[in-house]
């Protein structure tokens, strides 16, 4: 009971952390001129930061105790 | 490879496919093994979000303005962050009352009310039509533009076309059959569509590979990979500003963020994804896989939509070809018939998956919250008395699929050209926004009503559709365009896109802040007013606290009147048929260990409960409700009784776990008891050993003494040299025998704590010069050299002199007594060690084997055998030793290995004080 507590905490936290990274003020750094491996930088972080905001969530989904 | 014959072919073939699909799973789930019982299946379900829209709709939007498709992906993805805390809620609601439904689960809520689900029902209607509108026109354009291949041609170039020959009315009654075929084959009592689930997944699969084949083509078949497309990009000044699209006030990033929210709040409300997510969900524990795999997904099918964007854009510059259709045309374009084909199959299953799930999931509504209940209260119908009424119930349903869909194409007709595809959905996304207030505020708010929740629903719908609908009809022509350019009637403060003066948003964002503002202020602030009532208090709490009440207190605990058994197997087997509700009954029987036959007269409340929900799982919340009225006489309870009701409730919650917390403080004192027991049981055992160990130690000596005196008494005749052997071993049994009386006296004053200590600051090195000293005639009776290690000087400890001497004293006659004579060593070392000092006493004699190693320290055990071996000691030695040294706060142990010697050592610790002192 604990556990699953912790866990949807845990996801909470993600989900606030989320709400931060694809926000006003972080997106105006990033949205300036140039590239990361040829991709604009804006973009690379979208994608980026989304890939590691759900890799987050299954960690906290899969991983045990 | 393009001819009309084919496509139109590979469509229907790839519809078969589908229907195969779900036959199979259908026919899977008849012989109970389901497939469909998987957390991959439910999440590639849950992918139905991904629509027409997603398919064409996000690089036409990402070809307008950059970054304007993710928030409709992004927004989704932090809300399933949160589904463990709402959604499981959800679950286990809807689970638990047999939900059908959205409308159905906001009407549950608030009391049952068939007022509010109809109501519900009419906002879902009305605002999903947008959205199927534009599977209809997505499906319909690209066919016609598929057609005219190797031409590009634009569908509106081609002039308005007559009512008959309009593709998307074929392409709406086809997906109407289809849909039919579906969803209403029979009737089922959860409401679980096992086959449609399966095909939905199976197009989740589909138009993943098609966009992925069509993206991973663009960027590396007609580009060279990403760095040469936005290269490309970067050279063109018109769109070199779209790769850094927020332009820098902070203004433009709040339509962002709207549009964030809203599709946070779509992914829970739009019907077909409450209908997968919750209607269709097998297991609550799939949820957990899926809140990770879903957003995989979303990921996935995003990857490629800027490269395709941007690719079209750079392609067709000027040629004017609508950036919704870049996905097909761009293969079109280069001559790639093949992929072309795939992308238009990916498109179509992107858009028949929306539009079954959706028009079943309204088409259930309609029925059971729109039309039943009316049809219900209707006497002259008189379906009270029809024996079987499954039949009605999904003639219902096809004509409101039918109905539904010809709607969506009539919105098309409307209003559909006016609107990119995007534009089209988002009205949709915030007329079901508006479900959000009444429905999470029914999960977390025991306060929210009835009235409150109409309240707000009317007033959030009455603003979307004054600012979202009505100009999507002005713009079409269908109204006079004036409305939106200078308000109704000239009033400038009622512009539809400009309300009360707020200007310079963009519609949806404006829309949105009014929407909610009005939903959210009503809904709380009519909630405020009048407290729930006795209906609504009930169903308030059983939904709340859905987590934390025991699972005993249900619906059941709620109802009070009288009703016969027979009457409300009849009810149900109108609605299911017979063999359904028999079966139902024969479970219910079964569940409660009675035979399953028996049929007791008088229904109970648990039976009527019982009825109520599993009809409620055909017909819905409030019209079951309806129906069950009719045939029992229920006694309305008041709001006071409820209230008591569910206090007993959480009474006994309480004194449960007051319970449980006393016997779980019973038990553990009851453990400490026995330990205590076995403890003195164990104490008491061994003083008995140790006083028959005494007693036959005590008795070795006392014999040989006494057999030797009776000997010298007997036998005057003795030659001198024997009697003064006999009287040496008559004094040396006595000496011993002082010795082990001593010894006794000395454990048991130590092990009483009686002994006098006379702890004084200790210099140890004086002590072992002393020891060595008095012990030096044994050495060198024995001829055992004695080697003394003392350091410069160590700290002084604190400790009884004459028991250190004892130790020490012991531990060196112990040496002595096991070394051989002539060649005996005995090493004596002194040092500081880890804040203590520590006394080693080696020997060369035979060494101890590890198992008696263990045991030499316990009472009255000595090394060697008992048998052959004449004991050299008392058995009592290392014992007190161990016990003086501990009680210094010390340690006292052996090392040793057989022939090469033993090393006892015990160290002393110094105290704190004297460290400073010394460190001073």
């Amino acid at each position: 009971m604990r556990e699953l507590r912790v866990r949807g905490q845990r996801l909470a936290a993600l989900f606030l952390l989320g709400l931060l990274l694809f926000n006003y003020p972080l997106l105006a750094v990033f949205n300036v001129p140039g590239t990361v491996l040829g991709v604009p930088i804006l973009y690379a972080y979208f994608f980026l930061a989304w890939a590691a905001l759900v890799a987050l969530m299954a960690l906290v989904i899969e991983r045990r105790g | 490879m393009l001819q009309g014959w084919v496509v139109v072919l590979t469509s229907f073939a790839y519809l078969g496919l589908l229907f195969a699909v779900a036959y199979y799973a259908d026919r899977r789930a008849d012989a109970g093994r389901s497939v469909i019982a998987s957390p991959y299946i439910y999440s590639l379900s849950l992918a139905v979000y991904a629509t027409a829209w997603t398919f064409y709709g996000s690089v036409g939007r990402a070809a307008s303005d950059g970054v304007g498709f993710l928030p409709i992906y992004i927004g989704p993805t932090l809300m399933i962050a949160l589904w463990w805390i709402v959604m499981r809620k959800i679950l286990r609601i809807s689970k638990q009352n047999h939900i059908t439904s959205l409308a159905d689960f906001i009407a549950s809520r608030y009391g049952r009310s068939a007022l509010l689900g109809g109501v519900v029902t009419v906002i879902a209607v009305i605002g999903i039509l947008p959205y199927i509108s534009l599977q209809l026109k997505a499906v319909s354009n690209s066919f016609t533009i598929v057609l005219q291949y190797p031409e590009i041609v634009m569908p509106a170039k081609l002039g308005a076309v007559p009512l008959l020959q309009d593709t998307a009315l074929w392409v709406a009654l086809i997906l109407a059959a289809f849909t039919i075929v579906f969803g209403t084959r029979h009737l089922n009592a959860a409401e679980h569509h096992e086959g449609m689930v399966a095909a939905i997944a199976f197009e989740s699969l589909v138009k993943l590979v098609a966009f992925l084949a069509v993206g991973a083509w663009v960027t590396w078949g007609i580009y060279h990979g990403l760095g040469d497309l936005f290269g490309r990009v970067a050279a063109q000044p018109t769109l070199a500003a779209m790769l850094t699209p927020f332009d820098g006030v902070a203004g433009s990033y709040s339509s962002w963020v709207w549009l964030t929210i809203l599709s946070m709040l779509a992914i829970m409300f739009l019907p077909r994804q409450f209908q997968v997510t919750v209607i269709e969900n097998k297991d609550e524990a799939h949820l957990n896989k899926a809140i990770w795999l879903f957003p995989v997904y979303m990921v996935a099918i995003n990857l490629f939509v800027l490269p395709i964007a941007f690719g079209g854009l750079l392609h067709f510059s000027g040629r004017g070809v609508d950036a919704d259709t870049f996905v097909l045309t761009l293969p079109m374009v280069e001559r790639q018939e093949l992929l072309a084909l795939v992308v238009f199959i990916g498109g179509l299953s992107a858009a028949t998956g929306m539009v079954i799930v959706e028009t079943i999931a309204l088409s259930t509504m309609v029925c059971n919250d729109l039309v039943m209940p009316v049809l219900l209260r209707l006497r002259a119908l008189r379906l009270n008395e029809r024996a079987d009424l499954s039949g009605l119930l999904l003639g219902i349903r096809r004509g409101a699929i039918v109905a539904v869909l010809l709607l969506g194409f009539l919105y098309f007709r409307l209003a559909g050209e006016a609107y990119a595809l995007v534009s089209i959905g988002l009205i949709s996304f915030a007329a079901v926004a508006q479900f959000a207030p009444a429905a999470l505020g029914g999960i977390f708010w025991k306060g929210g009503t009835r009235l409150g929740a109409l309240a707000g629903l009317g007033a959030g719908f009455g603003v979307w559709f004054y600012t979202l609908l009505l100009p999507a009809f002005a713009r079409s022509g269908w109204l006079p365009d004036g409305i939106l350019e200078h308000g109704p009637w000239g009033i400038a403060l009622l512009k539809p896109h400009a309300l009360f003066g707020v200007a310079g948003l963009d519609q949806i964002t404006h829309a949105m802040i009014w929407s909610m503002t009005a939903n959210l202020g009503a809904y709380v602030g009519v909630s405020l007013l009048r407290a729930p009532g006795a209906d609504e208090h009930r169903q308030a709490s059983l939904f709340v606290d859905v987590l934390s009440r025991p699972a005993q207190v249900d619906g059941a605990g709620f109802w009070r009147g009288t009703a016969s058994a027979p009457e409300l197997f009849n009810l149900l087997a109108r609605f299911v048929g017979l063999g359904a509700a028999g079966e139902a009954f024969a479970d219910y029987a079964r569940a409660r260990g009675a035979a399953p036959t028996s049929l007791p007269r008088e229904a109970d409340a648990e039976l009527v409960y019982f009825v109520e929900t599993q009809l409620a799982g055909v017909i819905g919340a409030a019209s079951a409700h309806i129906m069950v009225a009719s045939v029992v006489k229920e006694e309305a309870l008041t709001l006071e009784e409820v209230r008591a009701i569910l206090d007993e409730a959480s009474q006994v919650v309480v004194y449960s776990r007051q319970l449980e917390q006393k016997s779980r403080e019973l038990e553990a004192a009851s453990a400490e008891l026995r330990q205590a027991n076995e403890r003195l049981q164990e104490l008491d055992r061994m003083k008995d050993d140790f006083i028959s160990t005494v007693t036959h130690e005590l008795r070795t000596p006392l014999t040989s003494i006494r057999a030797f005196s009776e000997i010298l008494r007997d036998d005057p005749k003795l030659a001198l040299a024997q009697r003064t052997r006999f009287l040496d071993i008559i004094a040396k049994e006595t000496e011993r025998l002082t010795r082990l009386i001593n010894q006794v006296l000395d454990l048991a004053k130590i092990e009483s704590g009686s002994a006098d200590w006379h702890a004084t600051s200790v210099d140890m090195r004086e002590i072992l010069s002393e020891t060595a000293a008095a012990m030096s005639q044994v050495f060198r009776e024995k001829a055992v050299h004695v080697d003394l290690r003392l350091p410069e000087r160590v700290p002084a400890v604190l400790a009884d002199p004459d028991r250190v001497k004892q130790v020490l004293l012991n531990l060196l006659s112990n040496a002595v007594k096991f070394c051989e004579a002539g060649r005996g060593r005995v090493q004596l070392s002194l040092r500081e060690e880890d804040g203590a000092v520590r006394v080693d006493v080696r020997d060369n004699g035979p060494g101890i084997t590890p198992a008696d190693q263990k045991i030499i320290f316990e009472k009255f055990r000595q090394v060697g055998d008992a048998l052959t071996d004449r004991p050299q000691g008392t058995g009592l030695g290392l014992h007190i030793c161990r016990q003086i040294v501990e009680r210094l706060g010390g340690r006292l142990w052996v090392e040793s290995r057989v022939g090469e010697g033993a090393c006892f050592s015990f160290t002393l610790p110094v105290p704190p004080a004297l460290k400073a002192a010394r460190a001073a």
